[in-house]
C-alpha cells in the first residue's frame, strides 16, 4: 500500500517532530510511505481568503504531486477537509475536476486513516492513566467527522479523555482569520482556555489549532501543554 | 445606503472587547444557554425530519415566490386587510408616512420587529412627530438606552441585569439592584399607559400564509398580542420571502421557530391575524395594513449562489452557537441581522462595498450550518462573498500580495520546504516582529519548533 504523507505547511513549519510520528506511525501498520516534495500547499489558506485562481492551481499542484499514490494522508485535519471536502467543488469547472475527485476519496486525515482504513490501534494500556483533553478542528469534527477515529486510538490505549465545556467550539485560529481579526481570535482562543479540565495536556490532531491554543497560552503565562495527536500515538506505541 | 462608510468589523468588534469586556461574557451565557436548550428540545421530536420538511417548504416558496405573494395578497385583501408594496426602505417608510397622517397617529406602540429596524422605522416615525415605543422588554431596554439590537431575537442580549438595574434606576426610578422582575413590572407600568393610548400599532410577521391571508407572529411576552390588537390601527412590515403556502404550514414552522430559537416547544402566545374587527365584533383593529417590503430581496432571489438565505426564518440559532458572535454580540455588524446570517445577507443588502468585511468574521467552523433549521450553507456562502470581495478588490491591506506571494513559493517546493521548516525555528521568532505576524504576536507567542509535548509553552 503506498501512502503518501502530506505533513501540511503548519505541521512542517511548527510541529515537524509530529510530521515524522506520522511517518512512523504509517510505517508501523504497514505502508510505504514517500513525501512527493511538489506537494506543498493544499490551497486552503488562498481557498478560504476567497482568491480561487491561486487556491485552484495549489490543488492541482497536489493533484499531480499525489498522482501515484494509494492513499495521501494528512496530519492535518483541516488540510484533509480540503482535499476531500472542498476541492471538488473548487476545481469542478477546471480540467482537473475528474483527478481533484479522485483525489479526494483517497485523501484521509491522519485518525481516520489508521482507524478506519488500515486498521492501526496503539497497544492496549499503552496509555493507561494519562488524563488527556482532545480539541477536535473544526474541519476534522464536522467535514470529516474525524472525531469518533481519534478518540477511538486513544482510547484503544486507555487513556482517559475528560469531557470539556467548550470542546466543539472552535478555537479561533481560521487559517487567516487569526490574523484578520486578531483579538477577536484571541477572546475565542480564551474561551477554550478558561474552560479548560484539568488534564495533563491536550491533544489535537491539527496544527493550527494547536499553534493557536498553545501561543495564546504561552502569551498568558498559562502552563499548557500541547501535543500532536501523532506524536501521542508514536509515543504509546514506542516509547516516550 | 451605497454611501453609507464602509462596516469596519474589526475596529467595532476590538473596541467592544477592549472597552465593554462585560459584553462577551453576557452574551456567552445567554447564547450557550439557548443553544444548550436548542439541543434539548430538539431531542423531543424527529429533528432531521422536521428540519428537512422545513428546509424542503422554504426552498419550494423561493422558486414560486411571486405565485404565492399575489396568492397573499389576494387572501388578504378579501379578509379585509389592505395590502401595500415597497421597492426599498424609502418606500416602505413613504407608505407608513401616509398611512400615520390617513389615520391621524400621534402614537405608535411596536412589537418586536427586525424589518422594521433594518428600515430604519423609529427614526422616521420619530422626525413625523410621531411618538413610538418599542413594547419587547429587551426592544425597550434599548430604545431607552438609545441603542440598536444585539441580536435577531434577543435585543439586549449584550447587557447584564445588574447594567439594566442601573439604567432602570435613573430612567424609570426602579430601587437599586432591582431584580429582573422589579425591573419587567416597571417596564410594563410604564408601557401600559402607551397601549391604551396609541393610535397603531406595528409588527413585524414570523410567516404569512398565502392560502387563507393569515399574518403570523410568536412571541413571549404577550406585547405583540397586544399591539396588535388594542390600537385602531395595526401596520404588519413583511419581507417578501416571509410568505408560506398554507395556514396548515405554521403547524410545522412555528414550533421549529421556537425549538431553534429558545429551545420552547412553542412561544408563549401566537397571534393569528385574518383581519380588521368585524361588524360583529367587539375588539380588534379598525384597520390592518400589510406592506410586503423587497429592500434589495428580488435581487438577491435571483443570485443562484446566495439566494438560499432567503430561506432564513430568523430564529437566531446560528447566532447562538457561532463562536466568533459570542464574544462581541452583534453590534459590530453595525446594522440589524448580525452573525452568519447577518453576513451573508449584508453585501446582498447593503452593497459588497460596504459590507465586505462582514463574511470575513467568521472562521468557517462550521457551526452556524450544523444548526440551521433550513439548511443554509452558510459557511460557503460566507466563502462566495470573500470570492467576490476578492475579485472586486476588497481586502485587507497586504492580503492579496500574501496569497500571490505564497502562491509563488508553494511553485518552488525546494524553496517552500526550506521556508516552511524556518518559521517554526530562529527565523520565525525574529520574524515575529514583522509587519505580517505583528498582529499575531499582538495575542500570542510564536512557539518554536519540536515544542510539542516537550515543554511547557
Amino acid at each position: 500500500m503506498r501512502v503518501a504523507l502530506f505533513p501540511s505547511c503548519m505541521t512542517e513549519g511548527f510541529f515537524p517532530q509530529a510530521a515524522e510520528d506520522a511517518r512512523w506511525l504509517l510505517e508501523r501498520a504497514g505502508a510505504e510511505v514517500t513525501t512527493p516534495p511538489a506537494a506543498t500547499c493544499c490551497g486552503q489558506p488562498a481557498y478560504s481568503t476567497g482568491y480561487s485562481a491561486e487556491a485552484v492551481e495549489m490543488v492541482a499542484q497536489c493533484v499531480d504531486a499525489f498522482a501515484d499514490a494509494d492513499y495521501v494522508v494528512l496530519p492535518s485535519g483541516s488540510c484533509a477537509s480540503m482535499l476531500r471536502r472542498f476541492a471538488p467543488g473548487l476545481m469542478a469547472a477546471t480540467d482537473t475536476a475528474a483527478a481533484a475527485d479522485a483525489l479526494a476519496v483517497r485523501s484521509y486525515e491522519l485518525a481516520q486513516f489508521l482507524d478506519g482504513v488500515i486498521g492501526w490501534h496503539p497497544p492496549a494500556d499503552a496509555l493507561a492513566g494519562r488524563r488527556l483533553v482532545m480539541h477536535h478542528g473544526c474541519h476534522a469534527l464536522r467535514e470529516l467527522h474525524a472525531a469518533g477515529a481519534a478518540e477511538r486510538l486513544l482510547q484503544a490505549a486507555g487513556a482517559e479523555l475528560l469531557p470539556w465545556e467548550a470542546q466543539t467550539e472552535c478555537c479561533g485560529f481560521g487559517g487567516a482569520f487569526a490574523v484578520k481579526m486578531p483579538a477577536v481570535s484571541a477572546a475565542m482562543a480564551d474561551r477554550k482556555l478558561d474552560t479548560l479540565p484539568a488534564a495533563e495536556m491536550l491533544v489535537s490532531a491539527d496544527p493550527g489549532c494547536l499553534l493557536q491554543l498553545a501561543g495564546r497560552a504561552g502569551a498568558r503565562g498559562l502552563g499548557l501543554t500541547v501535543r500532536h495527536l501523532a506524536s501521542l500515538l508514536r509515543e504509546a506505541a514506542d516509547g516516550p | 445606503m451605497a454611501h453609507e462608510p464602509r462596516i469596519d468589523y474589526r475596529v467595532n468588534a476590538e473596541t467592544i472587547l477592549r472597552d465593554t469586556p462585560g459584553v462577551r461574557e453576557a452574551v456567552t451565557r445567554a447564547t450557550t444557554h439557548f443553544d444548550g436548550s436548542r439541543e434539548r428540545a430538539y431531542g423531543e421530536v424527529d429533528e432531521t425530519a422536521l428540519r428537512d420538511w422545513a428546509a424542503g417548504l422554504r426552498r419550494h416558496v423561493l422558486a414560486n415566490l411571486e405565485r404565492y405573494l399575489l396568492q397573499a395578497e389576494e387572501r388578504l385583501t378579501a379578509n379585509g386587510v389592505e395590502v401595500h408594496w415597497a421597492d426599498d426602505a424609502e418606500d416602505a417608510l413613504a407608505i407608513l408616512e401616509t398611512l400615520v397622517q390617513r389615520h391621524e397617529v400621534r402614537r405608535v406602540v411596536k412589537g418586536k420587529s427586525m424589518l422594521s429596524e433594518e428600515i430604519g422605522t423609529n427614526a422616521a416615525l420619530e422626525g413625523l412627530g410621531v411618538e413610538v415605543f418599542e413594547t419587547d422588554l429587551g426592544e425597550y431596554i434599548i430604545q431607552l438606552a438609545h441603542e440598536h439590537p444585539s441580536h435577531i431575537i434577543a435585543p439586549a442580549i449584550h447587557r447584564s441585569v445588574e447594567d439594566i438595574a442601573a439604567q432602570f434606576e435613573t430612567q424609570l426610578g426602579t430601587a437599586p439592584n432591582a431584580d429582573p422582575d422589579a425591573l419587567a413590572a416597571a417596564a410594563r407600568a410604564r408601557l401600559r399607559e402607551a397601549f391604551l393610548t396609541a393610535d397603531m400599532g406595528i409588527t413585524g410577521a414570523n410567516f404569512v400564509a398565502a392560502d387563507s391571508g393569515t399574518v403570523a407572529l410568536v412571541e413571549n411576552e404577550g406585547n405583540i398580542r397586544i399591539s396588535t390588537s388594542v390600537p385602531r390601527v395595526h401596520v404588519a412590515f413583511v419581507g417578501i420571502e416571509k410568505v408560506v403556502p398554507r395556514l396548515a404550514d405554521l403547524g410545522g414552522l412555528l414550533p421549529l421557530i421556537s425549538r431553534a430559537a429558545t429551545g420552547q416547544r412553542l412561544g408563549n402566545y401566537v397571534s393569528l391575524i385574518s383581519g380588521p374587527r368585524r361588524a360583529d365584533e367587539p375588539h380588534g383593529p379598525e384597520a390592518v395594513h400589510v406592506i410586503f417590503v423587497d429592500n434589495g430581496r428580488s435581487a438577491l432571489l435571483d443570485d443562484p449562489e446566495q439566494g438560499e438565505a432567503l430561506a432564513c426564518i430568523r430564529c437566531g440559532a446560528c447566532l447562538n452557537t457561532c463562536p466568533v458572535f459570542r464574544q462581541t454580540g452583534g453590534h459590530p455588524y453595525q446594522w440589524a441581522y448580525s452573525g452568519p446570517i447577518g453576513a451573508v445577507l449584508a453585501p446582498a443588502l447593503l452593497g459588497l462595498e460596504r459590507a465586505w468585511m462582514l463574511p470575513q468574521a467568521s472562521t468557517l467552523c462550521g457551526a452556524c450550518e450544523d444548526v440551521c433549521p433550513v439548511r443554509i450553507p452558510l459557511p460557503r456562502m460566507l466563502v462566495t462573498w470573500r470570492q467576490r470581495a476578492a475579485a472586486a478588490g476588497y481586502g485587507f491591506a497586504g492580503e492579496a500580495m500574501a496569497v500571490k506571494a505564497y502562491r509563488w513559493m508553494a511553485a518552488r517546493p525546494g524553496l517552500f520546504h526550506r521556508a516552511t521548516r524556518l518559521v517554526g525555528g530562529p527565523l520565525g521568532q525574529a520574524l515575529g516582529s514583522a509587519p505580517v505576524l505583528r498582529e499575531w504576536t499582538r495575542y500570542r507567542d510564536l512557539p518554536g519548533a519540536d515544542d510539542d509535548g516537550r515543554d511547557e509553552t
